[in-house]
């Protein structure tokens, strides 16, 4: 095949430098990801929208770019980004209650959009408000269908390996 | 076979350039437009009462009101802005919470919908349940505020130029709204 010409072509020293230049790229990729936590002091900037609950809005497979600057509290019709206890998966819905006391302890009330109902039935048994430490961040802006690659790569994990071992033997065997 | 493949990826890589680049101008294009609009709020009937509030367990006050609301979102939409979310949100102060804020309706409004609000003596569509028993005699302010949620960019918030105060009932009523 002629993708291993290129590779037929080096010596060990090429070999070497196509090695850090992988490296290199995994490196950048993962500064930028962290760059984005502490630049918007979210553990998640880039979410992807996996439910329906929030449409017309949002859609499966919408992206959303988070924030979550602290000295900016956290006021109804804000669009926040939070887990419950004890759940791994993240929920995108609206602030329709926020009750925040003299000291400046905040807690609120979330809704889907596209819900009948609020969320305090999905919040963990006891759980009447959302606080502060369950706060991943806060929707600011919004690109529709790119999270769907994700969410394919998540539904055939077969698919992920694929592409991501295609794309690294790529990066390896080929100079720039 | 070779070119066929390295056309059909040019052509791939193209298509995606320009998606990017349009949604990119999309974005540009209106992100620096002023999307506030005059509102008219009133509030034609308004009691409190109180009772246990559910999943909560404990009686709280919680507040009826009737209102009318004119406003006229028509300027606001755009090729960027797909859809409005409007709500209006009492905000109010307590002994026990410094800011209470509590959305009392809310609607959808997707481009090319009717954007003329128009509505009289409507009934809220949310509960105004207090975090305690604290709403007699409360001066609330009403506002309409709606989020920005364009094809793609920024999600505003913007809030309506004009709100409502209002001093809610000193005792608690006996009858319905």
């Amino acid at each position: 095949m002629e993708m291993f010409d290129d590779f037929k072509r080096m010596n060990k020293r090429q070999v070497y430098y196509q090695v850090l230049n992988f490296g290199m790229i995994i490196a950048s990729a993962l500064m930028i990801w962290k760059g984005m936590m502490v630049a918007t002091g979210s553990e998640s900037p880039i979410v992807v929208v996996l439910s329906g609950s929030m449409e017309p809005a949002f859609y499966r497979g919408d992206l959303l770019f988070l924030g979550n600057d602290r000295s900016d509290p956290i006021r109804a019709g804000e669009i926040v980004v939070f887990k419950i206890e004890g759940r791994d998966i993240p929920i995108v819905h609206r602030v329709i209650k926020v009750h925040e006391t003299h000291e400046g302890k905040i807690k609120f009330l979330t809704k889907g959009d596209n819900n009948e109902v609020d969320d305090r039935g999905l919040y963990k048994p006891g759980q009447l408000w959302v606080e502060k430490p369950h706060v991943v961040g806060r929707a600011r802006g919004f690109v529709p269908y790119v999270g769907m690659v994700t969410i394919i790569m998540n539904d055939y994990p077969k698919l992920k390996y694929a592409v991501l071992g295609l794309l690294g033997l790529f990066v390896l065997l080929h100079r720039e | 076979m070779n070119t066929f493949l390295s056309r059909l990826n040019t052509l791939f890589a193209f298509s995606i350039s320009v998606v990017a680049a349009v949604t990119f101008a999309c974005f540009l294009t209106t992100h620096f437009l002023d999307y506030t609009q005059d509102v008219e709020i009133e509030v034609k009937k308004a009691i409190v009462k109180n009772m246990e509030e559910f999943y909560v367990g404990e009686k709280h006050d919680l507040g009826h009101l009737r209102f009318s609301l004119k406003a006229n979102m028509t300027p606001v939409f755009n090729w960027n802005c797909k859809e409005l979310f409007l709500y209006l949100m009492a905000e109010y102060e307590t002994p026990r919470n410094k800011i209470n804020q509590v959305v009392l309706w809310d609607k959808i409004i997707n481009r090319g919908e009717n954007a003329v609000l128009d509505l009289k003596k409507v009934h809220a569509k949310y509960y105004f349940f207090d975090d305690g028993s604290e709403l007699r005699g409360k001066n609330i302010t009403l506002s309409l505020h709606w989020n920005v949620i364009p094809n793609a960019g920024y999600l505003w918030r913007v809030k309506g130029r004009q709100d409502l105060g209002y001093t809610l009932p000193d005792s608690y009523a006996g009858s319905r709204v």
